[in-house]
């Protein structure tokens, strides 16, 4: 007895360890925490640009409903409780203040900010064809507006500072507020102060911003809040994943405890068959836990597929207490199925991706923690003899069909050479390059999105020059330099423009090149004087001109805090992150061909850019570099899962002993695996990574019912068709729970679902066919 | 002649041109008149005076307009420039610069100023009061148009757009400012079709 006793305490004993473990999780749903480790420096600027960037903390709003003066109203009453709040480091929404706090700074500070200050600018002959050109520009259409500038600016600084901003589209106004194109909606863009990866954070701006909405005064009824950005997104998706996965682990638990409870016909041998279920779920929750530091929803989604194999286990066990299978061969069958199910679940377990490598660790220890409580604490628990129910009827049944077997045995093959032509059709397309497919936001989100970006002309960002410098100053002189080729690039078509932190706040060695080409007042003076002549202006009107012209060239150059209030000071900071050490420096780049697939020439900037002095700048395309960063997991977790059936196979031949004996288990998994494929192809489904990991687990299930057709060849009648019941059983409880996740509306969830729920029952019935045909004959 | 007949020529004359007068200072017969414009090409002179400069500033070119809503005014000197009014598309050229497309449904001020001059030429008076108060003076042989702006956001750019014309020919477009600088343009029509 105290032989038994001892596996039962140190089972007691580590479920303790693993729920005090559990008890002190982190339990995270945010696709971010998904984000793989980013091995080279692009993808790391990458990951960089998403987690503190100013991607990940815009959100977009809009106001519908009501009239537009209403909208209006509505818009700035928001924006101003929103800017109380703390939780924004800045809300636009073409306010008034906001646009006279910019226009104030642009035009009090042009002589700092005009690109057109260079040292020959405020000579006589500089004067003279400045101040011309600015008297032709008057006599043009625009002329009665930008004549109110002249007196003060009549060498035309501010118009070339207006020239730099010229490609980037502003939103229209409406009542005092910005509106959409067609008037219909009032929009407002808010930057939250916490980066877009923490969830939590943007949870609490997006509860704010509805909250404040919902309690605006004299709202009227019929004005409703809509919202949009990659915080909105994640935390939409962080609901619909925790909601997804509660609702699919419960039906997917009912599901197998309706299925079991009708083949065992006791509570008792229910809840002791879902003892090794709950250990290992227990276990992997744990290991995770203590592996990574916290737990994805999305790996407990996973947990399902633990349910799936792990519940077989116990009903494997059953069996053999009901017969007289050999308990030596029995367990050797068992732990060489779970040898292979982890040798597949390894190759999850190197992957760069956090996610997978989570669902590998909590696989892996989940079912060797459940084969363990099979092996050494049920056997104590469980009657020496088990009364199973007579299920002779439902045996002969399935014998019958089973006669069957041998006028098929040319089908698993026959689709197998069926299934691989299908696959070398598609070869080239087989693989899914669209990332959204793996999005859980709906078409209708992603359409709202689209639409509020091109209301509020807020550019897709697709496509940046990166740099990292020692400080701000560095940072700053470094897209100075940058400034002067991608001007080049412009001309010459390449890009249609960028966008740079030095057109709002140049770095100090500018500011003071251009302070030094400001002449002393006295000589501006007399430049002046003689720049008039010929021209029909009278130096003493222009006397303020020579006033900002001093005060420009006597004054401390600006800093970052001369920004503040303005909406310059977003536009600067989402080019200039600070980080722990350095600066990184972002500079968007327009789209000269939108229609193309490759809209710029990535190269061409990026060969540009490498004759600067710049160090290590780096031209990024986001859309591609996050592409190409999921084609190489993709591709890593192939070739793991290669090594992994290759040390399937040997560990086969090591556990049979038998080349051909080893053929007859891999057969049938390999028939399961070409044909899921097939069917995939067939139905539309491009291949992503996600399949490859469920085509994984079909091999790691599968060999279970392989191994146990196989083993079964030499065993009498009765055994077999109690075996055969039993696999049925456990199939049944494998393609329900995984059909289950299938039914998902999460794409990463789905594709898994429906890959291996197919595989496994394919898998049981070619290893069926095969193995049942080799007994006939 | 003697000095009665004088009086009863005069008072003939007063009253002939009093009856003229209360006949054309009607609105809808100057705009159902403008309206039969379908198409027409003419050149202008524009002046503006601008109170920082001492002589006005001085620019020529070409206008044309094609009913119903397509107007183009070209400047030749001193610097090239053109503007294309389409539907609701703007669209401004100048040489060396990058062509630049405006949205009237996004600049209503713009639209506004601009619905002046296009709503005179197609007669369109529903549009002209959605943004202006329109006054009529004079006769059907020189007739005096006054819009004056209802936004103030656009009194802020003008005060009152004077537009004068012949018949069916529009023949002086002026706007003034509230700071006493202005701008009037002459327009002598090339060719008209009807």
């Amino acid at each position: 007895m105290r032989k038994k006793r001892l596996p039962l305490a140190i089972w007691i004993a580590a479920l303790f360890v693993c729920i005090a473990i559990i008890a002190n999780t982190r339990f995270v749903s945010d696709l971010s925490a998904f984000m793989p480790k980013a091995p080279s420096e692009r993808q790391q600027l990458l990951v960089d640009q998403l987690r503190d960037g100013i991607i990940g903390r815009l959100i977009m709003i809009g106001i519908e409903g009501g009239d537009a003066k209403q909208r209006a109203v509505l818009s700035l009453e928001l924006a101003r409780q929103l800017r109380k709040s703390g939780l924004f480091s800045g809300v636009q929404n073409g306010d008034s203040q906001t646009e006279a706090r910019d226009r104030k700074y642009f035009f009090e500070n042009r002589y700092l900010l005009s690109p057109a200050v260079t040292p020959g600018r405020f000579t006589q002959q500089g004067m003279h064809a400045a101040i011309s050109d600015s008297i032709d520009a008057l006599s043009g259409d625009a002329g009665m507006i930008i004549k109110r500038l002249f007196a003060a600016d009549p060498t035309g600084e501010t118009l070339a500072l207006l020239e730099e901003f010229s490609g980037n589209s502003a939103p229209g106004m409406l009542d005092g507020a910005w509106a959409s194109k067609d008037g219909k909606r009032a929009v407002l863009i808010a930057y939250t102060r916490e980066p877009g990866t923490d969830t939590e954070a943007q949870a609490r701006a997006i509860g704010m911003v509805k909250q404040t909405f919902a309690a605006l005064p004299g709202r009227s009824a019929s004005t409703r809040l809509v919202m949009s950005g990659t915080g909105v997104f994640s935390v939409k998706s962080r609901d619909t994943i925790e909601g997804e996965v509660t609702r699919l682990a419960g039906a997917s638990l009912i599901l197998v405890v309706c299925l079991l409870l009708a083949f065992y016909r006791s509570f008792w041998l229910l809840a002791l068959g879902l003892l090794p279920v709950v250990s290992g779920a227990l276990a992997g929750i744990a290991m995770v836990s203590l592996g990574f530091g916290y737990v994805h929803s999305l790996t407990l989604g996973f947990g399902t597929t633990l349910i799936g194999e792990a519940v077989d286990y116990s009903i494997y066990f059953y069996l053999q207490r009901t017969g007289e299978l050999h308990p030596g061969r029995f367990w050797k069958t068992i732990w060489v199925g779970v040898a292979t199910s982890i040798a597949g679940f390894a190759a999850l377990l190197f992957s760069g991706f956090p996610g997978l490598a989570q669902l590998g660790t909590y696989s892996i220890s989940g079912l060797i923690a459940a084969a363990l409580v099979t092996r050494y604490v049920l056997p104590s628990l469980v009657p020496e003899k088990l009364g199973l129910r007579d299920m002779r009827r439902t045996g002969l049944a399935l014998d019958r069909m089973l006669h069957f077997a041998p006028r098929l045995r040319l089908l698993p093959p026959a689709l197998l050479v069926a299934a691989c032509a299908v696959i070398f059709q598609h070869e080239g397309k087989l693989w899914n390059r669209n990332l959204s497919t793996l999005s859980p936001i709906s078409t209708a989100d992603q359409q709202l999105d689209q639409s509020l970006r091109s209301d509020l002309g807020a550019p897709d960002l697709r496509f940046m020059v990166a740099f990292s410098a020692p400080d701000t100053e560095h940072g700053l002189e470094g897209a100075e330099e940058a400034r002067a080729v991608l001007e080049m690039l412009e001309k010459e078509k390449v890009i249609a423009g960028f966008s740079s932190p030095a057109f709002v706040l140049p770095s100090l060695k500018m500011q003071r090149t251009r302070q030094a080409a400001i002449p002393a007042r006295s000589e501006a003076a007399r430049n002046l004087d003689a720049a008039l002549e010929g021209l029909p202006v009278q130096a003493q009107k222009l006397q303020g001109f020579l006033a900002d012209l001093d005060s420009a060239k006597n004054r401390k150059p600006l800093t970052r805090s001369d920004l503040e209030g303005t909406s310059a000071a977003l536009l600067y900071d989402s080019m200039m992150i600070r980080r722990p050490g350095d600066v990184l420096v972002l500079m968007p780049l327009r789209e000269a061909d939108s229609g193309a697939d490759r809209p710029i020439d990535v190269n061409r900037v990026q060969e540009a850019l490498g004759k600067t002095g710049l160090k290590h700048p780096v031209v990024l395309d986001l859309l591609e570099e996050s592409t190409r960063l999921f084609e190489n997991y993709r591709n890593e977790v192939l070739m793991l899962s290669e090594l992994g059936c290759i040390v399937i196979v040997f560990l086969l031949l090591f556990a049979l002993k038998s080349l051909r004996r080893t053929l007859r288990v891999i057969v049938p998994l390999a028939c399961a695996v070409a044909c899921v494929t097939a069917l995939l192809l067939l139905g539309g489904t491009k291949l992503t990574i996600l399949h490859l990991v469920g085509l994984l687990l079909v091999v790691a299930i599968g060999s279970n019912y392989a191994l146990f057709f196989e083993n079964s060849e030499s065993s009498g009648m009765e055994e077999r068709r109690r075996m055969q019941i039993s696999l049925l059983v456990a199939n049944l409880t494998a393609v329900g729970s995984f059909g289950m996740l299938g039914l998902s509306s999460i794409p990463l969830l789905s594709a898994i679902g429906t890959t291996v729920g197919l595989g496994a029952f394919f898998s049981l019935i070619f290893s069926a066919i095969l193995s049942r045909s080799r007994v006939i004959s | 002649m003697r000095i009665p007949e004088k009086i009863a020529a005069f008072l003939l004359l007063a009253l002939v041109s009093w009856c003229a007068h209360a006949d054309d200072l009607k609105i809808g017969k100057l705009m159902h008149l403008l309206a039969k414009n379908k198409a027409g090409k003419a050149t202008f002179v524009e002046k503006k005076y601008i109170g920082v400069l001492e002589k006005p500033l001085e620019s020529t070119g070409t206008l044309s307009f094609e009913a119903p809503d397509r107007l183009e005014k070209r400047t030749l000197t001193p610097k090239p420039e053109a503007l294309l009014l389409e539907g609701k598309t703007l669209t401004i050229e100048r040489p060396g610069k990058k062509r630049t497309t405006v949205n009237l449904d996004e600049h209503p001020e713009v639209a506004a100023f601009i619905e002046s001059i296009r709503g005179t030429l197609a007669g369109d008076l529903s549009s002209l009061e959605a943004n202006y108060e329109v006054g009529l003076s004079g006769s059907m042989d020189h007739w005096q148009l006054s819009l004056k702006p209802r936004q103030a956001r656009l009194s802020g750019i003008f005060s009152r757009i004077l537009i004068s014309g012949t018949g069916p020919d529009v023949r002086t477009i002026e706007l003034d400012q509230e700071d006493g600088d202005h701008s009037e343009m002459s327009i002598k029509q090339a060719d008209v079709a009807r």
